[in-house]
Order: structure tokens, then C-alpha cells, then sequence
């Protein structure tokens, strides 16, 4: 439409005199003046250190970790560990994230159900130590995006609440998605078989009742609680620890496809899954003591 | 955001719309007086040919206005707008749109970087989140429906600066500050100039789409705090404050109470590749807010960059002995 008005010159404007900083300021990139070390997933490299120390003397002197084959993780680059789980509050996850950074210094995320995210208090300790929720495009964002170390447990609760009868016996590895997100990201999974979580905490007793009224995965009885009563609650026995890393397996497919064949995620989480079981029975051949490994 | 347009010469004719008289005179630009629903506005369009409209007003605070009252500025406003934009012969090119964040919610089970096209996790739970959500859909259904016009959709995270008063500004601007016990949500800020500098950009460029806009960086909700000197109040994460008078005492609206637990990450790469450069990042837009509030303070005053006086106002810009060019 036509518009008869002259423009009015730029300097008696009202923005000339009520200045709006529209112009980028910044060539480069604008200041961050943060002040915790917070990451974008809640992990905080100062609370690490701050459960490192602590967790240390658990780790080498309670559980006497012991690794093997521990060079076989990458010192650079994604990878997507998968190891079993065991034990009512599972020593594993800790005992793996704690070695892995002290022996090669870098961060391992720990991909678990967001129900820890729900709990006040544990959440975020969770989370400032490591912890991100288990959903693909978080594991996606890790993985590829940022090429970081991610732990996650195919069992899932499914591995942790089996009672002590089952153990050693790995249960169904999920739905194959820790395969389909590592072929999509492009990072090799590294399997680590554990031995000792089983024995630090084992299930005598399940009451499902009481866990669906609580609203709890699982409310086991303990043979922790029945020995050390409500310390027993959360201290594990000292039970000695072993973990064996597998070679790293592979996927000649290539990244961020759409789809991947599902009976070759089938085929490849079995695969993975039964060279889990094969190196635990392994490694139990040649324990001689659950305390003196 | 009119006073910025009105500096583009290629702009031939501006026109304000909305429920109040501006509070800052425009130069070139005409203002209309308009409902709260935007239902003048077919004949607006009509008249006056408009090839751009931006759409700003949507609510993103449900404390700011009643329940009722958002729900006819954010879905019946935009589908009164969008359906003059669409009537047939229709002059209208490009809209933009002002959204928030707030359509992706915030829950436990929510991914730590929402994209563009991330559905959400959790059920719609407020009437802030719902009106947006359903203003998205409109938007959505009308760009289908009319492919010859630009449609662009700005997603911004929650907005501090120097000026703008929201629930979390009010909360962080008195010595004591709610918080959930044992929950320190990760949040994502953008700075007020930013979002003016977003909604110039996509229109003087006539980028369309849909984009996430937040500045670099995610900061613990007790970080916030810290930066701005205030001190946190844990709330029980179990009691009942949907009671209206306690979540008003501590300016808690219902969308604030879940991002207080979980928080929210939002991708921007796709806003950052249309060629936009933030000038701050969300620690940034902390602090801008704090240090201005501290300024005010101080001085015992709203010191903003300028307040307008009519008088003098009118002298610098009529009076011939003002030499253009000079220092004013």
C-alpha cells in the first residue's frame, strides 16, 4: 500500500534515544559468568571427585576391585559399556564408574530408569554424580554428539531384583535398544562381565505388595538387613569383586539410519548377551572364595 | 519490539495492536486499540493489506492473567489472527509467532535436549501449557492448510533481563527464593534483548519454521540463586501447594512447580544455523537481570534506560534549535 510519509531521520528516532541493543554485542562467543561446574546432564566434575574420594577405600579396600583387560576401553571417542546387574541397591553401577575414571580419568554417564529422577534428594545426587535418564535420544546425545562414555544395564530391574537362587543367571537384555542406539550413534558396545555385586547384596525375599504400595520397582528382604539390621539396609558385604572387559563389538552398519533390521538387533543383543553369560561362568570356574576371589 | 522494526527502512508501514496503550509513543508506527481476542483483526487485515504479522502477546504466565482471560488471548486470539491471515485474498505473507518452551512441559521422564519435533512426555497439566499447546496446533493446522504463507514459530525458554517481570524474576529479586526439597532442576534462560533480537531476525529475513530458542548454557536452579544472591527455601516436595493462596505467596504458578523438579533443556541448533548469534548466555541473562535489579535498588528508582517524557521528548524531535546529529 502506498504510504505518503517521509522517513524520519534515523537520529531524531525514538530509538536513538531509547537505546535497544539489537546489534550482536559479541564477535566471538558472549561471557558465561557460572559459578558451579554443572553440566548439561546434571553432572558436576567436583561432586565426582567429592564421591571418588569417598568411594574410594569401598572400592580397593571392601570390595578389592580387580580388573581385567581394562585397556580395551577407549581413552577418547563413544563407546557404549554393557554389563550385568546385581544386587538389591546394585554395587556394580558405582564399582564400574568409579575405575573407569580413576584408571583412564575420563567421565562415565550411567544410563538408568528416570524413577531415580523422581526421588528428592537421590535424584540429584544422581544426577550430580553421573547418572542420566535411560531414554535413546539422551543416549544418542552422549554417544554420538558428544562421544562419551555411557554404562548402561540391559537387565535392567529385571537383573536386580532376582533373588539370590538366580544368581549369575542373566535375564532378557530389554528389547535389543542398546544395540539399535549404538548402531545409530556409531560407537562400539564394550562388554564388562562382573562377579561379586551378586554376593555384596543378595535378594532373599521379595514383598510386591509392599512395592507397589510404596510405588518401589521391587522391596526386597535382604540377607544384608537379616545380618547387620538396618545397617544392613544399604552396606553391602565385602564381597570381592572382579570384572573382565570383552573385546569391543563392532556393527558394520553405518550411522543415523531411520530404521535398523530388528532381527539383526535380536540377533546381535542375544549375541552379546550370551558372551555375558560365557565369561561369568568363566571367571566363577576359577573363584575359589566369593570373599577371597 | 516496534521501536527496533521501525529502524528498517524497508518496513513501509508498522502497525501496533493490542489491549493498552503503549507505554513508549511509536515514531512511525500506527497503533490500534483491540479486545483482548484479536476480533477486529480480519477487518484490520483487510484494510490496512498487511503482508507481516507478529504475533507477541501470547501468555506464558498464568499468574499474570486469569485462567479464563488466557485462554481467549492464546487460542482464540491466535485463531481469530489466524483466520484473517488465511481468509481468502488475504494480503498476509508471513507470521510469527512468540511461543515458549513451556509446550514441551517438564516431567521425570522427559529427555534431558528437547528438539524441535520431541513430542512431549508427560500430559498436559496446566492451562498455560494447554492453551499454548493447542495455539501450536493451530498453527501447525494453518500452515498445512496454506502453504503460500511463511509461518515461523519462536519456542523461547523462560526470559530474564533487565525489564521483564515474570514469576521467576519475583522470585529471585526477594532475599528468600522457593525451591523443591532435594531437587535442583537444570534451567535454560534467554535474555530479554535476545528474544527482541530472534522475533527481528526471522521477520527481516522471512525465515519460516519451528525453532527453540534459548541461550547457551543450563544452570542448577541453586546456581541461579547463588548468582543472584538470594537464598533458597526448600518446600516440601509432598505437600499440597497447588492450594492457591501458599503457590501465590511464593509466586508458584502451576508450570513453575514442575520446572522447580525437573527442569528443561531445549536444542538450539537449528535457530543458531539460520544465522542468529546470542549475546548472552543464559548465566549471562542471570546476571543482566540481578545487576540491574541491584541498580534499581540502589538508586531507589526504576532507572530503565530511559523514561519517557513527553515534553522533552517532543523537544528533542520538533524543535528546530536540536542539531541533527549533535549528542543529545
Amino acid at each position: 500500500m502506498a504510504s505518503g510519509r517521509q522517513f524520519v531521520d534515523d537520529k531524531t528516532r525514538s530509538t536513538a534515544i531509547v537505546p535497544i541493543r539489537i546489534a550482536a554485542e559479541h564477535a566471538d562467543a558472549p561471557e558465561d559468568p557460572r559459578l558451579s561446574d554443572v553440566d548439561e546432564w546434571g553432572r558436576s566434575e567436583r561432586t565426582r571427585t567429592l564421591a571418588r574420594a569417598l568411594y574410594e577405600p569401598i572400592y580397593s579396600k571392601w570390595f578389592r576391585t580387580e580388573w581385567e583387560g581394562l585397556e580395551k576401553i577407549p581413552t577418547e571417542g563413544g563407546a557404549l559399556l554393557v554389563a550385568n546387574h546385581a544386587g538389591a541397591i546394585p554395587s556394580d553401577a558405582p564399582v564400574i564408574m568409579h575405575g573407569i575414571e580413576k584408571e583412564l580419568g575420563r567421565p562415565v554417564y550411567g544410563l538408568a530408569d528416570f524413577f531415580f529422577r523422581t526421588v528428592p534428594v537421590l535424584g540429584t545426587l544422581w544426577a550430580r554424580t553421573g547418572g542420566v535418564s535411560a531414554r535413546p535420544a539422551n543416549a544418542y546425545r552422549l554417544l554420538k554428539e558428544q562421544q562419551q562414555l555411557a554404562l548402561v544395564f540391559p537387565e535392567g530391574t529385571k537383573g536386580t531384583s532376582k533373588s539370590f537362587a538366580d544368581r549369575y543367571q542373566l535375564r532378557r537384555f530389554g528389547r535389543g535398544g542398546f544395540v539399535e542406539i549404538a548402531m545409530r550413534a556409531g560407537v562400539p558396545v564394550i562388554p564388562i562381565a562382573v562377579v561379586g555385586a551378586e554376593e555384596a547384596m543378595p535378594i532373599l525375599l521379595r514383598l510386591p505388595t509392599l512395592a507397589r504400595a510404596l510405588g518401589l520397582p521391587y522391596f526386597p528382604i535382604t540377607a544384608n538387613v537379616l545380618a547387620m539390621g538396618p545397617l544392613g539396609v544399604v552396606a553391602p558385604f565385602p564381597a570381592k569383586f572382579k570384572l573382565r572387559v570383552l573385546p569391543p563389538v563392532s556393527f558394520d552398519v553405518p550411522p543415523d539410519q531411520e530404521r535398523y533390521s530388528k532381527s539383526r538387533i535380536m540377533e546381535e543383543s542375544e549375541r552379546i548377551r550370551s558372551q555375558l553369560q560365557e565369561s561369568i561362568y568363566d571367571m566363577l570356574r576359577d573363584r575359589r572364595s566369593v570373599w577371597f576371589g | 519490539m516496534v521501536q527496533a522494526l521501525e529502524t528498517d527502512p524497508r518496513m513501509d508501514v508498522i502497525l501496533g495492536m493490542g489491549t493498552r496503550v503503549p507505554s513508549v509513543p511509536f515514531e512511525r508506527a500506527e497503533y490500534v486499540r483491540a479486545d483482548q481476542t484479536y476480533s477486529i483483526m480480519n477487518r484490520i487485515v483487510k484494510a490496512t493489506q498487511v503482508d507481516t504479522i507478529l504475533h507477541t502477546f501470547m501468555i506464558t504466565d498464568s499468574s499474570s492473567v486469569p485462567r479464563r482471560a488466557m485462554h481467549e488471548i492464546n487460542v482464540i486470539g491466535t485463531m481469530n489472527l489466524l483466520a484473517a491471515a488465511g481468509a481468502a485474498g488475504s494480503s498476509v505473507r508471513h507470521i510469527v509467532v512468540k511461543s515458549s518452551t513451556l509446550v514441551y512441559g517438564s516431567a521425570a521422564s522427559d529427555p534431558n535436549t528437547f528438539q524441535e519435533d520431541t513430542p512431549r512426555t508427560s500430559p498436559v497439566k496446566n492451562s498455560v501449557e494447554r492453551a499454548l499447546v493447542e495455539a501450536d496446533g493451530l498453527m501447525r493446522d494453518f500452515a498445512e492448510e496454506n502453504p503460500g504463507t511463511r509461518v515461523t514459530v519462536l519456542r523461547f525458554a523462560n526470559v530474564l533481563g533487565e525489564h521483564l517481570t515474570t514469576p521467576i524474576s519475583r522470585n529471585l529479586s526477594r532475599p528468600v527464593c522457593p525451591s523443591i526439597f532435594g531437587f535442583d532442576p537444570l534451567l535454560q534462560f534467554v535474555e530479554e534483548d535476545d528474544v527482541v533480537r530472534a522475533l527481528l531476525h526471522v521477520t527481516q529475513a522471512g525465515i519460516p519454521g519451528l525453532y527453540n530458542v534459548a541461550a547457551e548454557g543450563r544452570l542448577p536452579w541453586s546456581e541461579v540463586a547463588n548468582i543472584c544472591g538470594t537464598r533458597l527455601v526448600p518446600l516440601s516436595p509432598y505437600s499440597p501447594f497447588k492450594i492457591r493462596p501458599l503457590a501465590r505467596l511464593f509466586d508458584l504458578p502451576a508450570e513453575l512447580q514442575d520446572l522447580l523438579r525437573y527442569g528443561r533443556g531445549v536444542d538450539t541448533r537449528r535457530f543458531s544455523a539460520t544465522g542468529f548469534a546470542y549475546n548472552a548466555t543464559s548465566a549471562g541473562a542471570v546476571q543482566t537481570f540481578i545487576r540491574a535489579l541491584r541498580l534499581r535498588r540502589q538508586t531507589g528508582k526504576q532507572p530503565l534506560s530511559y523514561t519517557y517524557e513527553h515534553d522533552v521528548e517532543q523537544f528533542f524531535r520538533h524543535s528546530p534549535s536540536v542539531v541533527s546529529g549533535g549528542d543529545t
